[in-house]
């Protein structure tokens, strides 16, 4: 009897010590991992759509509230004085959920560029969405334009045989400059 | 009884893993695609086989035997998931090179085996000296293993930092076959055989 009370015992103090352990170095770890990861997983990207910018686009992040969900907000500056802001939006792809980071010129409106950082497309037939000869075409366009394939009425060319793809960046960039005003004066404050 | 140095160098070639103690082949089969992945993970698999050797040497005579392996598995899962959050918050490239196999650092059977075969009858200085000398020895198979995978497989060694070499210059026509699944089969069998010719 004592020996399984002593397996119990000493099996329960190493887990809960470990436990208790691993909490700790969890909560000191997370917000150097956090930023690691923004800085590997969305940081090329939002580079991109923000370039020109003369600050730390990862350390310059803003987290706002829209419609009860956080979004991030990544702020571009000229000499200080913000110019551009870009967050990311999720749409349905062909494969999956993809992620679509797009960032908007503060004083025309327009976009200044589109990149996909996430998404689980066929490799060679979707996964051509992610290349500038389409993304680039949504560069300059007015926050305000209809953001579908032309098949659907819209300004955009889709990708030859990738039309569920296509659709689902434009619905994510839809979705994302729908949004713009809020974001707008939520991350101006 | 060996002596404490003994202890540490029979990790480096007599007992070296994966060649003589043939254990822990998937991580050895799967990360090995160049030099730094390879030292990397023998890296975080050094630090997790001393820790969790010492702390199973340590509580050697508290742990009753029944819950001995599980008890052994809950200290090394704890250290793999320290390696593992420190990989992402500090060198998040090898986290992303690595991905899946920290994580199954976990189920490696050269850690558990050092935890059953000699840390839990060893005192506390030679079970560290014994992790140690194995882990080293492991990092350094990995360490070869991706440096001749990588020399032949693309032609450069430590890709991925400033110090990158391209051996045979830049019109190197790569082997590729080197770096895919069955080139590591291959290159593993062949240092094996190598190993095996050269004896004790």
């Amino acid at each position: 009897m004592i020996e399984y009370v002593k397996m119990i015992v000493v099996l329960s103090a190493i887990s809960a010590v470990c436990g208790f352990g691993l909490a700790r170095i969890s909560s000191a770890t997370k917000t150097r991992i956090e930023e690691q990861k923004l800085l590997n997983v969305k940081g090329p990207a939002v580079k991109k759509i923000l370039a020109g910018s003369g600050n730390n686009l990862i350390a310059d992040r803003k987290e706002i509230v829209i419609n009860d969900k956080k979004m991030i907000v990544f702020i571009g500056k000229k000499n200080g004085v913000p110019w551009a802001l870009a967050y990311e939006m999720e749409a349905d792809g062909f494969g999956g959920e993809m992620n679509v980071m797009m960032g908007f010129n503060l004083s025309d409106n327009t976009l200044t560029g589109v990149g996909v950082t996430s998404h689980k497309e066929t490799p060679g037939v979707g996964s051509r969405v992610t290349d500038d000869s389409f993304t680039g075409q949504f560069k300059g366009k007015e926050s305000t334009a209809s953001f579908k394939v032309k098949a659907d009425g819209g300004v955009i060319d889709v990708v030859t045989g990738a039309s569920v793809s296509s659709r689902g960046v434009c619905d994510a960039v839809q979705k994302g400059a729908s949004l713009y005003r809020d974001v707008r004066a939520e991350s101006g404050k | 009884m060996v002596s404490l140095a003994g202890e540490f160098t029979k990790g480096l070639w007599k007992d070296i893993p994966p060649f003589r103690l043939v254990l822990g082949l998937c991580p050895t089969l799967a990360v090995t695609k160049s030099c730094l992945n390879g030292l990397g993970m023998g890296m975080a698999t050094v630090f997790v086989l001393v820790c969790s050797n010492i702390i199973v040497s340590m509580l050697r005579k508290v742990i009753p035997k029944k819950v001995r392996l599980a008890s052994y598995i809950v200290i090394i899962a704890s250290f793999v998931v320290i390696v593992e959050l420190l990989t992402q918050a500090y060198v998040y490239s090898l986290y992303q090179a690595l991905g899946i196999f920290i994580p199954l650092i976990v189920v490696n059977c050269i850690i558990l085996g050092r935890a059953e075969a000699f840390a839990s009858k060893n005192t506390v200085v030679r079970s560290a000296l014994d992790g140690l000398g194995i882990g080293v020895g492991f990092m350094l198979s990995l360490g070869f293993l991706g440096a001749v995978r990588e020399i032949l497989g693309k032609g450069t060694l430590f890709e991925g930092s400033q110090y990158m070499i391209h051996v045979f210059g830049q019109s190197f026509e790569p082997f590729t076959f080197m770096v895919e699944a069955p080139g590591a089969f291959v290159c593993l069998g062949l240092l094996l055989g190598i190993m095996n010719v050269l004896g004790d």
